[in-house]
């Protein structure tokens, strides 16, 4: 799942152009500024690559494995492609 | 290795409260180099009392208040000047200087390649978005050939700047461009550019639908944003192609910004040098006077 | 190694305790007997001495010194490292000043404590570079752009170029505004007898660090630790306080707040008001033979020299000739002019410059006597009897 602070958005949609597997959607709900934040698509390939998370420029989206234990995915370091790991 | 975090513990941990979201433009990048940052700093584990950002005049100039952490937002093009001050008070800082275009190398353009020269030891994050954005879209002298500004109407007849050259130039130990669309690379480069001992350079190439995009006519975000993927290509590439590749490949990406690290150098910065010299008298002072060496 | 200011090592440096040196070596040994551990500065006659001075001791303390690439860097770099905890100071001479007033209101905006020797030299422009004057006087209190309130020195010999450069850097401390030295070519290149004072002898201020928990901790606002003081603590940078300082207006907490009239107000005042409500307690001036005296000279710095000189030798022909010396020019000490214009019948102020101190003692003898400026430029002191003829009236 994503979790978005909506007051945050402010609408720019990179993350539903940037999604690899295009599981992101305009939701129906406006936010304060007249935006529609994104949401996941109601069926969707979502495999938790966290793109979106790391590159919404208002740091509004958080991407979650597992709905209860809000925890990040594991499988996807933060260590760069190539990089060296510690 | 740290324990992974998700964007929202990131938040918590880097935002100043109560100053989040940001003046910037929708669909603006500096956001985004702010996020890599946070990245870069939390991979990295440093004390954040120990970091210290500066910035000076325009809308990159702005993240250092965003930023939970002493923070010094100085004059139009001042930033890299004070952030050597800051520096020299205390040499377990980690100075970082978020710098704009029209900042670092209009205004300040002296500042830095002095800074640069000295090797003194700073992060030098350069927000590079081709135009003046804070103040409404004058020409930078970043602005390719040919493009539209406030200030120049009819086309930009000025050759660009292109300050990773000039940085590697001037030894640099570190210089780096990156666009920000794609996340991995800038993150290990900025950690990279922090943890290097000495001047390190990162510039980033950051959209700006309002003020440059749409004078350019570069379209939606969505396709502004897809300008830089198409106009940049990796240094490695580059390379490559116009070494083995034919006439016609050439030809298609001569235009083309390269991307990548392009100097990675161990000079000693200069507090490393000064700290030498200090010792270097202290050892000569407590030798009696007359004595031979 | 961050530095701790040494008193034996500093001693150790500086030499001898009666020396014969340059007003601007004076400043150099100032400066490092009140601790400064940061100096930026760029080259410039008659100033360079300054320089030259702290690039050869200031490393032997343990400080630093970094020849900048421009007075702009100098006072930057300056500021930078006072908000990184060290005492700082720059020094310069017209052009360069000319150069810093952008910065120098940054660190009256953002309450920085720094010190700036100003060697002064004539202009407008390049001028001579090597001959003295006293040109900058008015563009230390009204260089840069908005309300401000300066301190500013004016030292007339090589043992008082030592003793304000450290004086400037109490004021500068406690006010946590930049103060100025203000030198001149002729006092600069002065050589003369100084005597360095003893540790126990010197008074040394230290801004007031912010000690209070981080929580409550307001950084742009009355102090916190002393009551009814308008300066506020200090959040040195690394302390965790975390502070976010600028250029801009800015709320109490230090965020940007542009769009605010109340806010701009309230914080110009303040900065404005802790030096100006303490303006009666900072009056330093040197009066001589004023008690029975007609005719004054107002003056300061190099001029004051002649001054005297003329003095002494009207008083011998039976003149009744006396002098307000004023070692602290800005803030101006108004009230004691007013006091003198009542007493005497005349003020004449010699000034190597067309006239600049001459207004705010025109302003405040508020016409209770005759204001007279005796202006000399180009590079040379007034001759003693230029001013004798003054004081008769031709």
């Amino acid at each position: 799942m994503i979790e978005v602070r909506e007051d945050w958005c402010k609408g720019c949609n990179i993350c539903i152009d940037r999604c690899p597997v295009d599981a992101l959607e305009e939701s129906d709900i406006l936010n304060r500024r007249g935006i529609r934040p994104p949401k996941l698509k109601e069926k969707n390939d979502c495999n938790f690559c966290r793109l979106c998370e790391l590159i919404c420029p208002d740091l509004a989206i958080t991407v979650f494995p597992d709905e209860k234990e809000k925890k990040p995915v594991k499988k996807t370091l933060l260590t760069p492609v190539g990089g060296k790991t510690k | 290795m740290v324990g992974i975090k998700t964007a929202d513990e990131l938040n918590k941990k880097f935002l100043r409260e109560g100053m989040w979201p940001t003046i910037f433009c929708n669909g603006c990048g500096h956001g985004v180099v702010l996020e890599y940052t946070f990245w870069a700093l939390e991979e990295l584990g440093l004390d954040m009392d120990k970091v210290i950002f500066s910035s000076g005049i325009g809308c990159s100039s702005r993240l250092p208040g965003y930023i939970n952490a002493d923070g010094l937002h100085t004059t139009h093009g001042r930033a890299i000047a004070f952030a050597t001050g800051i520096k020299a008070a205390d040499p377990d800082f980690h100075v970082i200087v978020f710098t704009g275009d029209g900042d670092c190398a209009g205004i300040g353009g002296n500042h830095f390649i002095h800074a640069a020269r000295r090797n003194i030891d700073m992060t030098v994050i350069m927000i590079n978005n081709f135009i003046y954005g804070m103040t409404g879209g004058q020409l930078a002298p970043t602005a390719p050939l040919g493009s539209i500004a406030t200030t120049a109407p009819y086309g930009n007849i000025e050759h660009p700047f292109d300050i990773c050259n000039l940085a590697c130039a001037l030894g640099a130990n570190y210089v780096a461009r990156w666009g920000v669309s794609h996340p991995y690379q800038p993150i290990k480069s900025i950690k990279e550019g922090i943890q290097k001992k000495g001047f390190s350079l990162l510039e980033f190439l950051a959209p700006c639908p309002t003020a440059y995009g749409r004078r350019n006519k570069l379209g939606d975000i969505k396709k502004h944003w897809a300008w830089y993927d198409n106009n940049t290509i990796l240094k490695e590439d580059l390379e490559k192609i116009m070494k083995y590749g034919t006439e016609q490949e050439k030809e298609q990406v001569k235009e083309k910004i390269p991307l990548g690290v392009f100097q990675d150098i161990q000079k000693p910065g200069f507090f490393e040098a000064y700290e030498k010299l200090v010792d270097r008298l202290k050892e000569k002072e407590s030798k009696p006077k007359g004595a031979k060496k | 190694m961050k530095y701790k200011r040494d008193p034996k090592r500093i001693r150790e440096v500086l030499g001898k305790k009666v020396q014969f040196i340059l007003g601007d070596i004076a400043c150099v040994y100032g400066g490092l007997l009140a601790g400064v551990s940061f100096f930026g500065g760029y080259p410039i006659t008659p100033a360079s001495e300054v320089a030259e001075g702290m690039a050869r001791r200031l490393p032997r303390v343990g400080g630093v010194y970094i020849q900048m690439e421009d007075e702009i860097g100098s006072i930057a770099a300056v500021i930078g490292a006072a908000w990184g905890g060290s005492k700082s100071m720059t020094a310069t001479s017209g052009p360069g000043f000319s150069l810093m007033m952008e910065n120098y209101g940054f660190a009256v905006m953002t309450e920085t404590p720094c010190v700036i020797v100003n060697v002064q030299r004539t202009g407008p422009s390049t001028g001579q570079p090597t001959l003295g004057a006293q040109g900058d006087m008015m563009q230390v209190r009204w260089g840069t752009h908005g309300d401000l309130e300066a301190l500013a020195f004016a030292p007339s010999t090589v043992q008082e170029c030592m003793d304000f450069t450290i004086e400037a850097f109490n004021l500068s401390e406690k006010y946590r505004n930049p103060a100025c030295v203000m030198t001149d070519g002729e006092v600069g290149h002065l050589r003369e007898r100084i005597v360095i004072p003893d540790e126990k002898d010197l008074k040394l201020i230290d801004r007031t660090p912010a000690t209070i928990d981080k929580k409550d901790f307001i950084p742009f606002t009355n102090s916190q630790t002393i009551k009814n003081c308008k300066v506020p603590d200090f959040p040195t940078f690394g302390t965790g306080y975390r502070t976010y300082v600028t250029g801009l207006t800015h709320n109490e907490k230090g965020f940007p707040a542009t769009d605010k009239q109340p806010d701009h107000e309230r914080l110009v005042k303040r900065i404005t008001e802790k030096i100006m409500d303490d303006a009666d307690k900072l009056v330093m001036v040197e009066e001589m033979n004023l008690d029975d005296a007609d005719i004054a000279f107002v003056t300061y710095g190099a001029t004051a020299r002649p001054a005297e000189s003329a003095m002494e030798m009207a008083r011998k022909n039976g003149m009744k000739v006396g002098l307000l010396r004023l070692k602290l020019v800005w803030p101006f000490p108004d009230k004691l002019i007013t006091k003198l214009a009542k007493d005497v019948d005349k003020i004449i102020v010699p000034e190597m410059n067309l006239g600049q101190i001459v207004h705010p003692v025109n302003e405040y003898a508020c016409k209770h006597c005759e204001v007279v400026s005796a202006p000399k430029i180009g590079g040379e002191m007034h001759l003693p009897m230029e001013l004798y003829k003054y004081l008769e009236g031709k």
